[in-house]
């Protein structure tokens, strides 16, 4: 007789856990720790935001909105994306979703036929790689490395491409790395796409979070709208995390597609949510772009201490992470983040949980006060020193 | 001089004068002794007036009560408000004066042990002013908000610990 776990779905009992998990367990059991592990800004949602769902509630806005999402919420985010040069038809080729997460996942689900590949280049955020495998894809891994700022390059996507090839997961800017692709290097990327007619998944949930420079979309080059949804949301940009706000935009069949799948699945985003987000994207730029001037400030500040105190750090772009090179301690990524955990209190995510070039890295978020970002560079300067009194073999 | 710089310099010191200027080097991308002389031209030119802490007094142990005064005045010719919000600005009680538009001329501050101490202060030095017509005295009961910090603020950190 089979145990009860063999009888579940053996694509998900093959999912690979959470390399997360194991840290998050450890660091949450120690006292005095400073975490630079988050995954989120470290601002609470501005309060015209949450005034204006209190509101909403207060107004009785407590009933289902059309699956699509709210019609004036649609309209905003079709206005907000020609910031990018991307033009929308709010009523068939936008999309509210339950947070970007979801618009992934409904993207791939639509997409991808069983044995398709699903070109994902990494180290990158931790659930393309899942939602391809649950949507009946194979993964293809595309490395990217320091050298090349952990850009992916239009040589290694032809590379990879094989008859079976479908769509290709873009995020940029990069959780973990924080890397940035610009007009050029999309143009080459797009290139390849579309000699191969592939299908782009964007994720640009941090495209407000650049530091001198403007994001651009590959939606923006010419021939790629048709071939690619863009992903995006209200979390990383308008500190609206627990809100699960996101939405996705592209040509009407793919949207379309999309939507069939969330209204049976999902039915409609959170409808209070909704009315925040719509708060926030009328009125809430003033307080975004004080915001991204905050992080890029830590930013500097963090890359400096990490350069200082010998992990080299390539100048991370966009989002909110370093990702300091650690194989001058010679330890590997879990080691330095296990160890540095125990021995100093400083939690920080190892590069290889973000896919195998990862390894030999570090995720440090700085969304966190200059005080203790401060504070973890001396910590990570002690462990760091203390290391190279004792080398490790 | 570099305005944008020193509006930036500023800002941060603002909200946090404790930082270093290797801090603030570091944040802003500058060389640690262009900011050190930054602030060094900022303090010589009373941009800079002084590094305090905001402190809730109702968190210690002393007498303490605060006033609000709405001054109006009888302005001088050729200068205006300026000598008589001089006068009262001398006054180690007060801790800030104001030029106001609207009902009253002055916002005057006066800090004081107790409450006969301030109506005292106002009554015998401040009322009795040349130029001042009439004062209307508030007692401050309670700050909530002061210069953008909030008194009793519980915002902790409610993030998990490690996200992806």
């Amino acid at each position: 007789m089979n145990t009860l776990y063999e009888r579940l779905s053996p694509v998900v009992r093959h999912l690979p856990p959470s390399g997360i998990r194991r840290f998050f367990d450890l660091a949450s059991q120690m006292q005095d720790v400073i975490s630079l592990g988050v995954g989120e800004p470290d601002f609470v949602t501005p309060w015209h935001v949450r005034e204006a769902c209190m509101y909403s509630l207060e107004q009785g806005y407590t009933t289902y909105t059309p699956n699509r999402g709210l019609p004036e919420l649609c309209v905003e985010i079709a206005k907000y994306l020609t910031k990018f040069g991307l033009t929308y038809d709010p009523s068939h080729e936008v999309l509210v979703t339950v947070g970007g997460s979801e618009a992934i996942d409904l993207a791939l689900r639509a997409l991808v036929c069983p044995g398709d590949e699903v070109l994902i280049p990494v180290p990158t955020y931790v659930s393309y790689k899942p939602c391809a495998l649950l949507a009946g894809a194979d993964v293809v891994e595309l490395p990217t490395y320091a050298e090349d700022g952990f850009r992916l390059t239009a040589d290694a996507l032809e590379r990879a491409i094989t008859p079976r090839s479908k769509v290709l997961v873009l995020c940029f800017p990069n959780n973990p790395t924080g890397a940035v692709m610009d007009k050029e290097d999309l143009q080459a990327i797009a290139e390849v796409v579309r000699r191969h007619d592939l299908f782009v998944v964007s994720d640009e949930i941090y495209a407000e979070l650049t530091y001198g420079s403007q994001h651009v979309s590959i939606a923006a080059i010419p021939g790629m709208r048709e071939r690619t949804v863009v992903v995006s949301g209200m979390s990383k940009a308008y500190a609206m995390t627990g809100w699960r706000i996101g939405y996705a935009a592209g040509p009407e069949p793919i949207i379309s597609a999309m939507l069939k799948i969330h209204q049976y699945t999902i039915m409609c985003a959170p409808h209070m949510a909704q009315r925040a987000a719509l708060e926030a994207l009328r009125n809430g730029d003033d307080e975004r772009d004080r915001m991204v001037e905050s992080y890029d400030r830590r930013r500097k500040l963090i890359v400096a201490g990490l350069n200082e105190i010998g992990l080299p750090c390539h100048e991370p772009r966009g989002a909110f992470y370093a990702f300091p090179d650690i194989r001058p301690t010679g330890l590997t990524s879990e080691q330095f983040a296990e160890r540095l955990l125990l021995e100093q209190g400083v939690a920080v995510v190892p590069g290889n949980v973000f896919g195998d070039p990862g390894e030999g890295f570090v995720r440090c978020s700085y969304a966190t006060s200059v005080e203790l970002i401060e504070e973890a560079l001396r910590r990570i300067r002690t462990f760091v020193e203390h290391l190279s009194y004792h080398p490790v073999r | 001089m570099n305005d944008a710089l020193r509006l930036k310099v500023c800002d941060l010191l603002h909200e946090n004068a404790k930082l270093s200027p290797e801090t603030i080097a570091r944040m802003l991308g500058e060389k640690p002794d262009v900011i050190e002389k930054t602030i060094e031209e900022l303090e010589q030119e009373k941009v800079i007036l002084r590094y305090s802490a905001v402190v809730n007094w109702e968190k210690l142990p002393v007498n303490q009560v605060t006033a609000v005064i709405d001054v109006k005045v009888l302005p001088q010719r050729e200068v205006g408000f300026d000598a008589i919000a001089r006068k009262i600005y001398r006054f180690d009680e007060v801790k800030s004066v104001a030029l106001m538009s609207g009902g009253y001329d002055l916002q005057v501050t006066v800090v004081g042990r107790d409450l006969r101490e301030v109506s005292r202060f106002v009554s015998e030095k401040l009322a009795t002013l040349e130029n001042v017509t009439s004062t209307a005295t508030h007692f401050l009961l309670k700050t909530y908000k002061s210069d953008g910090v909030i008194y009793d603020d519980t915002d902790g950190e409610r993030r998990l610990m490690i996200t992806p």
